[in-house]
C-alpha cells in the first residue's frame, strides 16, 4: 500500500522532472535558431531529454535513501531529480557553470552527486558494472544499502550489461536493474534489435527475478520496485525491472526524428503517466488543490533553479587542468599549451 | 636521483632477497592486514594464486572473500572494481594479461580514469590495476604486448612498471594507498615464476618492513658519461648486460622509468645534458609511443645538449610466435650495444 505522502512525494518528482525538461528545452533552443548550432546557446552540447520516463524514476527511488547508489545513463534527469540529486547545481551544471556539481566539466550525461550517490556515464550500459560494485561495497561492508542501475532498452544487448547481470547473480548482490523501454534506440526500434519479446527476459539466462511493467504507472512500478529492492537489502540478489514509458522528445535536442513512423510520437504524448497519476491522486482522495498546490511549488523549484544557474560564473579557462588526479603528483603537469606553460609552473 | 630512491628503511630493517612476485604479493599482503578496504578481485586469482603469481598464497590468510575469483567478464568486475572504489574500497582489480584490455576497455578509460575529473573531483577512484605484460616466450601476438604508451596515454591514470623486487614491493605500497586509480603493470619475464626463469636482476634483497616508493621518480641504475639509455622492465636488464658488455669501450648510463605517469623527466634530462647522446629501449610498439615521448621530452628540454639520438623498439606489427620471429622483434642485447655503439660514431 502506498501512503498519501508517497504518492504526493512521487507525484512532484514526476511534475518537476517534467517541467525541468520543457523549461530545458527552451533553455536549450534559445541561442540556435534560426539557424541550429549544437554548440550556441546557454546550454552547449548535446541534451537528452526524458519526458515521458519520468514513472520509472518516481516508482523505484520512492524506496532509497541517500546512502543507496544509483546509477544513471545518458537521459538521466528524471532519474536524478526522484534521487534528490540537488537541482540548483545540477541545472548550474548543465548550464556549464563553475558552481555546477561536478564545476562544469561532466555536464548533463555525467552528473555526480556524492551526498545522494548519483552518478552519470555516457556509455551505453556502462553505469551497470559501477552499480554492482556499489553494492558490492555495501555487501563487504554489512551495509543494507543497495544499487540501481537504470538504461534504457537499447542497451541490453551490451556486454556491460549482461556481464552486470552475471556477476550480480553470481555474487548475489543487492542491485536492481531497471530498464526503460521507451521503444527506441535513437532510430532504431526495439523489435529489430533483439527476438526477445521483454528485456526483462535477460533475467532468465540468470536465474534472477525479471519483472516487467506493462505501462507507465509510478505505483505499479512503485509496487514491482519495492519488492525487489525489499529482496536485495534482505541479502537475497540482484532483480531486472523493465518499465514501459514513452520518448515524447527526440532522441536528443535537434533530432528530426525523421525515422518515426507518422502518429507515434502522438501515441506517445497521450500515453501520459503524469495525467495518470493525477488521477490516482484524486482516486486516493487527495483534493484538486493540494495536486495543484504540489504542482506549483515543483514548477517554481524548477524556475528558481534555473534562473540561479544562469546568474552563477563560468569556469576561469585554467579549472581546464585541475581535477585530472585526487593526489596530483609531484612535478606532475596536464602539459598545457605552451602559452599557459609559464602559469602553470612549467610543461615537465 | 638514484640515492634518494633508496628505501628509507634499508639500512634499519632486515633484508631478504626475493623474487618480484613475492615482494608483490607482501606488499598487497600487508596493505590488507592494515585496511578492511583493500580486496583482490581478478580471474584465478584465489586458488591458482595468479596465473603470474602476483595473488600466490593470499587465499589462506584472507579468505574468498577478501581474495575473490571472479568470471571471466573484464568489463563486469573491473567496472565493479570502479562502482566499489567510488564507493570508497581499496580494490586491486588483475587484469590477467594487458593484452585483454579491449575486453573491459570502457571501463578502463572512460570510467576509472574519467569519473575523478567529469566529477570535478567529488568522486575518487583510489583503485589498483594490476596487470602482466610483455613477451619472450612465445605466446604470440595477443599475449605478449606491453602497450605501455596505450595506458600512459590516456588521461588519468597513474602508470608504474616495477623492474626489480625492491621496487614492486614499494611501487605496490604507494599504489594501494594512492587516492588515484593506478594501473600497475609488471613484466611476467621479471616475476620469478617457476614455468618462466627469470633473469639475475629482478630478484634483489628487499626490506622486511613496509615503505613506499614515490611516484615520479626515475631510478639511474648505472652511471656513465658518454651515453643515456632510458628504458623500463625487462630491458633494464637487458641494458645493464649490455652496459656491462661495453665497460672500457663506451660509459653508458642506464636509466629506469619505473613510473610512466607521472615521468620523471627531470632526470632524463640531467642525464642527457651530461652525455649528449640518448637511446631509448623498448618493449612496445615503435610509432606514436613511449619512445616517442621520451625523444620529444629530451628535445624540448635539451635539445642544445643532444647530438645523437635513436631507439630500439618493437616494430610496427604484430608480435609474432615461432622463436627466431619472436627474438627479431623484440630488442636483445646486441641490438642495445649496437644503438650505444651507433651514437658514439
Amino acid at each position: 500500500m502506498i501512503s498519501d505522502t508517497e504518492l504526493q512525494e512521487m507525484y512532484g518528482w514526476m511534475v518537476t522532472a517534467r517541467y525541468y525538461e520543457e523549461r530545458l528545452q527552451e533553455e536549450y533552443l534559445e541561442g540556435k535558431q534560426p539557424a541550429f548550432d549544437i554548440s550556441a546557446g546557454p546550454i552547449p552540447g548535446e541534451l537528452h531529454l526524458a519526458a515521458g520516463q519520468e514513472a520509472a524514476a518516481a516508482g523505484v527511488c520512492s524506496h532509497l535513501d541517500d546512502a543507496d547508489t544509483v546509477t544513471a545513463p545518458h537521459r538521466p534527469h528524471h532519474v536524478a531529480i526522484a534521487k534528490g540529486v540537488d537541482l540548483e547545481r545540477m541545472t548550474a551544471e548543465i548550464f556549464g557553470r563553475r558552481t555546477g556539481l561536478c564545476k562544469g566539466k561532466g555536464g548533463h550525461m555525467h552528473l555526480f552527486d556524492s551526498a545522494v550517490n548519483f552518478a552519470g556515464s555516457g556509455i551505453i550500459a556502462e553505469g551497470c558494472p559501477p552499480a554492482v560494485g556499489a553494492a558490492l561495497a555495501a555487501k563487504k561492508r554489512g551495509e543494507d544499502s543497495v544499487a540501481v542501475a537504470y538504461l534504457g532498452e537499447g542497451a541490453i544487448s551490451q556486454g556491460g550489461f549482461l556481464e552486470s547481470l552475471n556477476l550480480a547473480s553470481v555474487q548475489n548482490l543487492p542491485v536492481l536493474f531497471v530498464i526503460e523501454d521507451n521503444d527506441w534506440a535513437i532510430s532504431m526500434p526495439k523489435e529489430r534489435v533483439t527476438d526477445i519479446r521483454n528485456g526483462s527476459q535477460r533475467a532468465d539466462g540468470f536465474d534472477m527475478p525479471g519483472k516487467r511493467v506493462d505501462y507507465d504507472d509510478a505505483c505499479a512500478v512503485y509496487e514491482a520496485a519495492g519488492e525487489a529492492i525489499g529482496r536485495a537489502r534482505d541479502g537475497n540478489g540482484p532483480t531486472l525491472l523493465e518499465v514501459q514509458v514513452h520518448r515524447r522528445m527526440g532522441h536528443f535536442m535537434g533530432d528530426a526524428e525523421g525515422y518515426r513512423p507518422e502518429g507515434d510520437s502522438e501515441r506517445a504524448k497521450r500515453r501520459d503517466s503524469i495525467e495518470r497519476m493525477e488521477t490516482t491522486l484524486q482516486k486516493a482522495g487527495i483534493d484538486d488543490d493540494t495536486i495543484g498546490d504540489i504542482r506549483d511549488r515543483s514548477h517554481q523549484r524548477v524556475d528558481d533553479a534555473i534562473e540561479w544557474a544562469k546568474d552563477q560564473p563560468e569556469p576561469e579557462p585554467d579549472e581546464a587542468y585541475d581535477d585530472v588526479f585526487t593526489n596530483p603528483p609531484a612535478g606532475w603537469t596536464p602539459n598545457t599549451k605552451p602559452e599557459q606553460a609559464e602559469s602553470t609552473g612549467g610543461d615537465d | 636521483m638514484a640515492e634518494a630512491d633508496e628505501p628509507e628503511t634499508a639500512e634499519t630493517t632486515d633484508e631478504r632477497e626475493t623474487t618480484m612476485s613475492r615482494a608483490m604479493v607482501s606488499a598487497i599482503a600487508s596493505e590488507m592486514r592494515d585496511s578492511d578496504d583493500v580486496f583482490v578481485m581478478g580471474e584465478d586469482v584465489a586458488d591458482y594464486g595468479g596465473i603470474f603469481d602476483s595473488t600466490d598464497g593470499l587465499l589462506d590468510e584472507f579468505g574468498r572473500e577478501k581474495i575473490m575469483d571472479v568470471p571471466i567478464s573484464e568489463t563486469g568486475f573491473i567496472g565493479a572494481a570502479v562502482g566499489a572504489a567510488q564507493a570508497g574500497m581499496r580494490p586491486i582489480a588483475e587484469l590477467m594479461f594487458a593484452d585483454f584490455f579491449g575486453v573491459g576497455m570502457d571501463q578502463i578509460y572512460n570510467q576509472m580514469a574519467k569519473n575523478t575529473y567529469m566529477s570535478g573531483s567529488t568522486v575518487n577512484v583510489p583503485m589498483v590495476l594490476m596487470t602482466a605484460v610483455g613477451g619472450t616466450y612465445n605466446d604470440a601476438a595477443q599475449h605478449s604486448q606491453t602497450l605501455y604508451g596505450t595506458f600512459a596515454h590516456l588521461p588519468g591514470m597513474k602508470v608504474v612498471v616495477p623492474s626489480t623486487a625492491a621496487d614492486a614491493k614499494g611501487l605496490m605500497h604507494t599504489a594501494i594507498r594512492d587516492d588515484d586509480p593506478v594501473v600497475y603493470m609488471f613484466h611476467k619475464r621479471l616475476m620469478g615464476i617457476g614455468w618462466m626463469p627469470a633473469p639475475d636482476g629482478p630478484k634483489t634483497s628487499v626490506p622486511e618492513d613496509d615503505y613506499t616508493i614515490d611516484f615520479g621518480e626515475a631510478d639511474v641504475k648505472r652511471e656513465g658519461d658518454d651515453v643515456t639509455v632510458v628504458t623500463l622492465g625487462l630491458h633494464v636488464h637487458r641494458a645493464l648486460e649490455a652496459a656491462a658488455d661495453l665497460t672500457g669501450e663506451i660509459d653508458v648510463e642506464v636509466i629506469d622509468l619505473r613510473t610512466l605517469v607521472p615521468l620523471d623527466t627531470e632526470t632524463v634530462l640531467e642525464s642527457v645534458r651530461k652525455t649528449g647522446r640518448l637511446v631509448v629501449i623498448d618493449e612496445d610498439y615503435h610509432s606514436f609511443g613511449l619512445s616517442g615521448e621520451i625523444i620529444a621530452r629530451a628535445t624540448e628540454g635539451a635539445l642544445a645538449d643532444l647530438s645523437a639520438v635513436r631507439r630500439v623498439t618493437m616494430p610496427d606489427a604484430p608480435i609474432p610466435y615461432a622463436r627466431p620471429l619472436e627474438q627479431a622483434v623484440n630488442p636483445g642485447r646486441e641490438d642495445i650495444i649496437e644503438a650505444v655503439q651507433a651514437v658514439t660514431e
